[in-house]
């Protein structure tokens, strides 16, 4: 879950890291109301959880509470590749004498954690990374060593800080440290890190994505999930407990497993391109327990999708048995239909391994025209993509 | 022979008291597993009867390896206790450790696998994986036993279901092993690791190697592959249609910016001299092609 800028600001905050005091308002007037309260220049930022927001006009400065509310206005709204902005933080503006850039993050190849940083922040990492890769440095983390004050001078010294900085970086870094350990993050990073004229070393941004994964020890996780930019039809699958990723094709796809439905996907793809190109509509996996509820409700998720014209269902069943995944089927149809949804979009089975002869049969004797068997996944792809053609 | 797992394996269940844990020990147990104990704490001294056999339940892992000889441990606990259950069989010395559990938090799944690499007497697989089977010998999860004879391929794969369909499609030539490796950012073997067991295994007869998207594991594979494998591998990626910034079901299976994707995994293994098969079928339709052509 990547969190705001100024969700990470309030976490910096709490764990000690020096960053400015600001205000997140959702209206010009409330951003002019902030700037008097704060005095003096301030900056107008877009509350967006993606990068280059500088470039995108999002990011204003404003010497009065006037200007303040005029860059609010201009701010508001915005489309920043594809996030639109709902919030502005309202920030002191900071004189900066020098750029650093620091993060932790997960180090994937090595299995481990990362610490990255350099004397040259300010820019996107990606471009220092290419460009400068000299001026990055690069310094891996013993999970269960952690940051000390040993490793926070072995980066600071690793990425060539000056002596009137040391100290504070040295310190920053262990309570970022704390940031990244005690809130369970994946990925802690602040660009920039600031050098006032006064010398001074502060966050002046930070971008903070925490590990859902570990919400039983952070209750406060679920007040700062933020669905505004979230797809519907995703956040209905999410209250359902569905493991859904809405895609913009005409094939519904369900299926067990990630890996399978994610090779489903590509099948329908390349199958589809024989069909005026049609693509999957989805990804929804269903998991091990196929239960009629749990297709019933895959089902009236994907079928609420209007760009959807035929859906695909491709089970293996490896502990799933087969039988029990087409009574799914059949009764999820029912279900809809008592709910005044009846299926009106064509259904493509293709059901293998455990019990999978029962599960045919039992589709077969249900006879409902709109359910139609293939045996295999590639076979399945191509009718379920010819079906979705001919619904178009 | 196999890899990793065999027919002596003595194999322990944490967790074997709760549902999932009971379930899958009765069909371990009905492919060839040889289950000797279970673990769940506080619960030492039951004994779980399963399939004719009575299995004695211990509160720490500790005491089942010294009453039991078990060397192998399967885990089935819930992903809060994981770390604490991981731990625990890392201190016995057991020397393969098949994590299951899905959810596991990433600093507990880098505690735990860091704590292994310092003591150096266990592998871990997963979290997040199906385990491992060797047809007719043994079985470590919850691969079902029912799906491929024995034979001579290798097989490993970051997904549970697409092993499963690459079995089936297999079923009559058979498998050496399989293994579920998992779908976590932070998994405790590797591909390579796999790759180079199958290497080393008189048993197997060629390999397929099945990724997706999410990470570099399959472009450091295909690095492994060209120096270090000599047996045949043939490959599939999952996930060329993945939106970039998307989980696909997977904690692991993600596209960042351009790293992760399917096309650039199918690029290095093709470049490796890896054959790559557009589909799950068409990858075991080239596979049946090297193994008839011996």
């Amino acid at each position: 879950m990547d969190l705001y800028e100024y969700q990470a600001k309030e976490l910096f905050a709490k764990h000690g890291v020096p960053t400015q005091a600001g205000e997140v308002v959702r209206t010009p007037k409330h951003a002019q109301e902030a700037a008097a309260r704060i005095g003096g220049l301030v900056v107008v930022k877009a509350q967006v959880k993606t990068g280059g927001r500088g470039k995108a006009g999002g990011v204003k400065l404003a010497a009065t509470p006037q200007e303040a509310h005029d860059r609010a206005h201009d701010i508001l709204g915005l489309d920043i590749k594809g996030h639109v902005v709902h919030q502005v933080l309202i920030n002191p503006a900071a004189d900066i004498a020098e750029e650093y850039y620091v993060s932790f993050l997960l180090d994937r190849a090595h299995r481990t954690f990362l610490a990255m940083a350099s004397k040259e922040g300010g820019i996107e990492i990606e471009q220092l990374a290419v460009e400068r890769p000299d001026a990055l440095a690069k310094v891996s983390i013993d999970a269960l060593v952690g940051v000390d004050r040993a490793k926070a001078e072995e980066i600071t010294d690793a990425a060539g800080f000056d002596s009137s900085v040391r100290e504070q970086v040295v310190e920053i870094l262990q309570r970022l440290w704390d940031v990244f350990v005690k809130e369970d993050a994946t990925l802690v990073e602040v660009n920039p890190l600031v050098k006032t004229p006064e010398g001074l070393v502060v966050a002046l941004d930070g971008k903070v994505t925490l590990d859902e994964n570990a919400e039983f020890r952070h209750p406060e996780f679920e007040s700062l999930v933020d669905d505004t930019a979230t797809d519907p039809l995703e956040l209905k699958a999410r209250e359902k407990d569905l493991n859904y990723v809405k895609l913009s094709g005409s094939v519904g796809i369900i299926g067990n497993g990630a890996g399978l439905v994610m090779s489903t996907l590509d099948v329908v793809a390349y199958a589809g391109e024989e069909f005026g190109g049609q693509k999957p509509a989805n990804f929804l996996d269903i998991g091990g327990g196929a239960s009629a509820q749990v297709m019933a409700d895959g089902l009236e998720i994907i079928l609420s999708d209007a760009e959807v014209k035929a859906v695909l269902v491709n089970v293996f069943g490896g502990i799933t048995a087969c039988d029990a995944v087409a009574n799914g089927i059949v009764q999820a149809i029912a279900m809809l239909a008592d709910k005044g949804e009846p299926v009106t979009k064509p259904l493509v089975v293709r059901l293998d391994g455990n019990n999978a002869d029962l599960g045919r049969q039992i589709l077969q004797d249900a006879a409902n025209p709109l359910v139609e068997l293939v045996d295999t996944m590639d076979d399945a792809a191509r009718r379920v993509a010819q079906l979705a053609a001919q619904g178009a | 022979m196999a890899i990793f797992l065999t027919e002596s394996s003595k194999i322990l269940v944490q967790g074997i008291t709760g549902s999932e844990g009971t379930k899958h020990t009765i069909r371990m147990l009905g492919s060839h597993a040889d289950i000797v104990a279970g673990v769940t704490p506080g619960k030492g001294g039951q004994t779980v009867t399963a399939e004719g056999r009575d299995i004695p339940v211990f509160n720490s892992c500790q005491e089942a390896v010294a009453a039991t000889g078990a060397d192998v441990s399967v885990v089935f606990v819930p992903p809060k206790f994981a770390k604490a259950a991981v731990l625990e069989a890392i201190d016995a010395a057991i020397p393969l450790v098949v994590v299951i559990t899905e959810g596991i938090a990433i600093h507990d799944t880098a505690s735990f696998h860091q704590y292994a690499l310092n003591a150096g007497t266990t592998r871990i697989i997963g979290p997040n994986c199906p385990g491992l089977i060797s047809p007719g010998k043994s079985n470590a999860g919850i691969i079902p036993g029912t799906i491929a004879k024995a034979g001579r391929i290798g097989l490993v794969s970051k997904s549970g279901t697409l092993t499963y369909q690459m079995m089936y499609e297999l079923r009559d030539l058979g498998f050496s092993t399989a293994v579920g490796i998992g779908g976590d950012p932070v998994i405790g073997t590797t591909h390579i690791d796999c790759l180079a067991a199958f290497e080393a295994d008189p048993e197997t007869d060629a390999i397929v190697m099945i990724g997706e998207i999410g990470g570099d594991a399959e472009e450091r594979a295909a690095a492994y592959i060209k120096d270090n494998v000599t047996k045949p591998v043939v490959g599939y990626v999952a996930g060329f249609t993945a939106p970039e910034g998307k989980t696909m079901g997977h904690a692991g299976a993600i596209v960042s910016g351009s790293s992760g994707t399917a096309a650039a995994k199918q690029e290095a293994l093709e470049a490796a001299g890896v054959k790559v098969g557009k589909t799950p079928s068409e990858t075991a339709r080239l596979m049946r092609e090297i193994i008839e052509a011996r």
